[in-house]
């Protein structure tokens, strides 16, 4: 049972990674329909970010938790501008192109910034200074580690402020419009072009959050840390219906779930291979997910 | 004194990529007047509407709001100019709620006290959405779906309001109660309306001028009464 | 300046000013304080070349150009009708006779890279069979070069069985994943497929890499024999000998061989009854089944054929190298073949065979910036999408559109 109960934990822990990142897929999917291989480095780039930032904090002197939490608003903001900047070049050229065309684009993207990232900052592991976050307390025989509460702590934060923005502000009701007809809500006075390059910059934040929690949590980051975790994460998007906002997170924390529960029980070299089974069970079973998509189907 | 026309189009062409659509076609609209398009399916009618708001590009000719030149401007910049469509199929977002989808028309209006005000307004003039206020839009009736798409674009206080077959799948009596409520709108609050049907009877009831679309062309001009009596347009287009 | 022209200066500007703004941090954020030389060597070393083309762009449109742009139209229109004149037949025996010299006259090092070349055609007209023909985004297709190659490593060193005895045995076990891959994925959206053929790639890499008992792991496979021949030898009258094909002058025979199989093979593909129903499921696939096209089992037939290729080329990748491991069957190898297809031509035998040049032998020629082949990929595919999808030699379609025919 205690096995279980960390486990749990250990899951819950995963899944809020995963949440993170699974909803930038979600949301750019919902409003223009593509999968943005891309943005797994948006991740790693966070990863990066964090521990640049971090490091020339610290050393001017600035305490931890100016540290911590200026490292989290810059690397957020970081990724945004960068997630943008990829809109404006890769993807928004190719608005009435073909699906092909721009997948490939976005995987060009995605290869094109692993490689800006190994070449700037080398290909060797960059390490985190762990020793801000170290340490674990007891709770009825369970371990817990203050990474962990501090990852789901901000996790949860996050989530509660993206789930105010987009169903409780007025310009997250422009985002659900463009997401459920992009011509329309264009019809109403919204601006896509600006919907778009928002959705990409909140997507991106929030999967730069992930990747500086995960360098905390593992000790260091690495230039092609956004692959695998990617893919999970697209699973976890689909698997809560792909577009749909609360489903990423439902999403998000089942795969987390499943793959400690799987890596524990079943077997732990393969632990990497149940996300795509899920991915390739819900998309045959049931592609719409747990809760329904949200995308634009309409034409002209 | 001549009245300029609020809206017009001059030898418009357009089409989609290499499937041209409409051809040379000209309009006007005068201020406080409903005119009309009717012409059968494929005629071009809902094109015209979607190139003259710039969501499909005019290959040629010019496209006129209040004596400027509107091609090639972003279509989400016309609301707040005042010009506003209820497009074919009523679109209104189907996972808002009917209160959210109203919201949207003003979305691009700062005076939030006016918003609200306009807001009872619309309730009050389509009693019904104020049922329903907080029920998703894809849930309502195809009646109920074309007076909130109306009663969204309302909401962004037009001067002119292009509608695209109001009438469209909606039963007779329906139909009735909507084009009541387009008089209504028109004589209230004097908008122009540019009304695009398929349905000739209704749309020649309530308008003062009409134009025919056949193909891609207009092929005739005139005002209502003339229309009316002309065997041609009885023939085909009044079932006669 | 004209409104026209000045719109590209300030795209230039504005990208510059963004670029800047994203590479900083990455370079000039280091614990000793704020460094900004570096990313501004870069910087300046990028804004030249983009100002050195934007002002290219620039003059060609205003005409400026033309005292050069003009005699090179010229010529090229000549090579074109000399291209024309003489048939492809002629084209292509020249091609293959300089092919089948090649290896005289040329060191070491050339003929690795030619081998290189070939073994990345074959992989590229194989893929191309998948996306360029059928139309199915199918991003890990290295998983059938790997079960080829894995397939005849295991027989070789287990059974000592030919190569030869193992090249239809590999292809066949290549086009069988191929079926089991391509399965759930039948009923999917382009995007989607491309996703699940991905992790798909993924999960044979994982299974290559964790099953020990069979591939031995990460440590992968040793002792892989080479191709053998029996040959007339003369000691002592005439005799039948068994060589190994270990010299890279024999193992370039192979691999040409394959290579040229491949090509026809494609070739005949492209044009037969087959090759057109894919084309129809690639252009509208209800239409096409609508049309009678039995898309179930042509979308399995492309995987598999694709496939087949893919094992082919895998069974001599190991014959050559003597050794596998589950590290040559990465995803980064999945996106350069499929960079071969795509800046080659989809659908286009020569623009494939074009693309597998320039990926594998340009980079050669490039030798100093070898760290940033693939960077220049990624960059190469976003900018082909942009300025030319139909990638360098387009295929040739067949038929017209009826738009088209005006």
């Amino acid at each position: 049972m205690d096995y279980f109960l960390q486990q749990l934990i250990n899951g819950l822990t995963l899944g809020g990674i995963y949440a993170l990142i699974a909803l930038g897929y979600t949301m750019v999917y919902g409003i223009i329909q593509l999968i943005n291989f891309a943005h797994g480095e948006f991740f790693a780039a966070g990863g990066y970010m964090g521990v640049i930032l971090l490091s020339y904090l610290a050393a001017s002197g600035a305490g931890p938790y100016v540290c911590l939490a200026g490292a989290l608003a810059l690397t957020m903001g970081y990724c945004a501008v960068l997630a943008m900047a990829v809109e404006k070049v890769a993807y928004k050229p190719l608005r009435h192109s073909s699906r092909l065309s721009v997948l490939i684009s976005a995987l060009g993207m995605s290869i094109f910034l692993q490689n800006g990232l190994m070449l700037t900052q080398g290909v060797y592991d960059k390490a985190y200074p762990t020793q801000m976050t170290q340490g674990s307390f007891q709770v009825a025989g369970l371990y817990i580690s203050y990474m962990q509460v501090i990852i789901v702590v901000v996790t949860g934060v996050l989530l509660v402020a993206l789930n105010a923005l987009v169903f409780k502000t007025r310009i997250g009701k422009a985002m659900r419009a463009s997401a459920q007809d992009k011509i329309m809500s264009g019809l109403v006075g919204i601006d896509s072009d600006r919907i778009i390059s928002l959705t990409f910059a909140i997507g991106a934040g929030l999967a730069a959050a992930a990747g500086i929690m995960v360098g905390f949590y593992y000790g260091s980051v690495h230039y092609g840390m956004g692959f695998v975790p990617g893919i999970k994460a697209f699973a976890a998007a689909v698997l809560g219906g792909i577009g749909n906002v609360t489903g990423a997170m439902i999403g998000g924390a089942l795969i987390g779930i499943i793959e400690v529960f799987a890596a524990g029980y079943l077997s732990s070299e393969y632990k990497d291979v149940f996300a795509f089974v899920i991915l390739i069970a819900v998309l045959y079973f049931r592609p719409t997910g747990i809760m329904g998509e949200n995308v634009d189907d309409t034409r002209v | 004194m001549t009245v300029e026309p609020v809206l017009e189009l001059k030898n418009v062409s357009a089409g989609y990529g290499r499937i041209q659509v409409l051809r040379d076609i000209s309009l006007k609209a005068f201020p406080g007047e409903i005119v009309c398009m009717i012409g059968a399916n494929g005629a071009g009618k809902s094109t015209t509407l979607m190139t003259i708001c710039n969501v499909v590009k005019a290959d040629r000719g010019d496209i006129l709001y209040r004596g400027n030149r509107i091609n090639g401007i972003k279509f989400s910049k016309l609301p707040p100019m005042g010009l506003c469509q209820v497009p074919e199929g009523r679109r209104i977002f189907p996972r808002l709620t009917v209160r959210e989808n109203l919201e949207l028309g003003a979305f691009f209006r700062k005076d939030s006290a006016r918003v609200q005000e306009d807001l009872d307004m619309v309730f009050d003039f389509f009693p019904i959405l104020r049922e329903r206020a907080n029920q998703k839009g894809g849930t309502l009736s195809g009646g109920e779906q074309q007076m909130l798409a109306i009663g969204r674009a309302l909401m962004s206080r037009p001067r002119v309001l292009l509608l695209d077959e109001p009438s469209l799948g909606l039963a007779p009596l329906l139909v009735g109660q909507i084009f009541n409520k387009i008089t209504e709108i028109n004589r209230q609050e004097g908008t122009t309306i540019l009304l695009v049907e398929q349905n000739a009877n209704v749309a020649l009831k309530v308008s003062r001028r009409g134009y025919v679309l056949e193909t891609g062309n207009v092929v005739m001009e005139d005002n209502v009464k003339n229309l009316l009596q002309n065997p041609d347009i009885r023939k085909a287009y009044l079932g006669e | 300046m004209t409104r026209g022209s000045s719109k590209a200066w300030i795209a230039l500007g504005v990208g510059l000013v963004w670029f800047y703004l994203i590479l900083w941090p990455l370079m000039g954020i280091t614990p000793e304080g704020l460094r900004f030389i570096p990313s501004l060597v870069v910087w300046l070393k990028v804004a030249a070349a983009a100002f050195v083309l934007v002002s290219l762009h620039q003059l060609r449109t205003a005409g400026a150009l033309e005292f050069i742009g003009k005699p090179t139209t010229a010529a090229w229109t000549e090579i074109r009708k000399i291209y024309k004149k003489v048939p492809v037949r002629v084209w292509i025996s020249v091609v293959f006779f300089l092919a089948l010299v090649f290896p005289l006259t040329t060191g070491r090092y050339e003929k690795d890279v030619a081998i290189n070349v070939m073994i990345y055609i074959c992989l590229g007209l194989g893929l191309n069979i998948v996306i360029g023909l059928a139309g199915l985004l199918d991003l890990g297709y290295i998983a059938f070069y790997g079960v080829g190659a894995y397939t005849y490593a295991l027989l070789s060193v287990h059974f000592q069985l030919s190569f030869w005895l193992c090249l239809p045995v590999a292809a066949l076990f290549a086009a069988v994943s191929g079926c089991i891959i391509g399965y759930p994925t039948l009923r999917m959206r382009g995007d989607y497929l491309a996703i699940v053929t991905l992790g798909f790639g993924e999960i044979v890499r994982l299974i290559l890499n964790n099953w020990m008992s069979l591939t031995n792991g990460p440590n992968g496979i040793l002792g892989i024999q080479p191709p053998g021949l029996y040959w007339p030898g003369f000691s002592g009258g005439l005799t039948l000998e068994y060589i190994w094909l270990k010299k890279l002058n024999y193992l370039y025979y192979v691999i040409l061989a394959l290579a040229v199989f491949t090509i026809i093979a494609v070739h005949r593909l492209n044009y037969s009854r087959i090759g057109r129903a894919w084309e129809a499921i690639r252009e509208d696939e209800t239409a096409a089944e609508l049309m009678g096209v039995n898309t179930f089992t042509l979308k399995l037939l492309a995987y598999a054929m694709g496939a087949v290729f893919g094992g082919l080329a895998g069974a001599f990748f190991a014959a050559r190298m003597r050794f596998v491991s589950p590290e040559s069957f990465t995803f980064l190898e999945s996106a350069m073949v499929l960079s071969m297809v795509i800046l080659g031509g989809m659908g286009s035998i020569p623009g494939v065979i074009l693309g597998a040049l320039a990926l594998i032998a340009l980079p050669e020629a490039f030798r100093g910036f070898e760290l940033y082949r693939m960077l220049a990929f990624g960059g190469a595919m976003v900018l082909m999408m942009i300025f030319r999808p139909s990638g360098f030699w387009p295929a040739k379609r067949m038929g017209q559109r009826s738009e088209e025919r005006g």
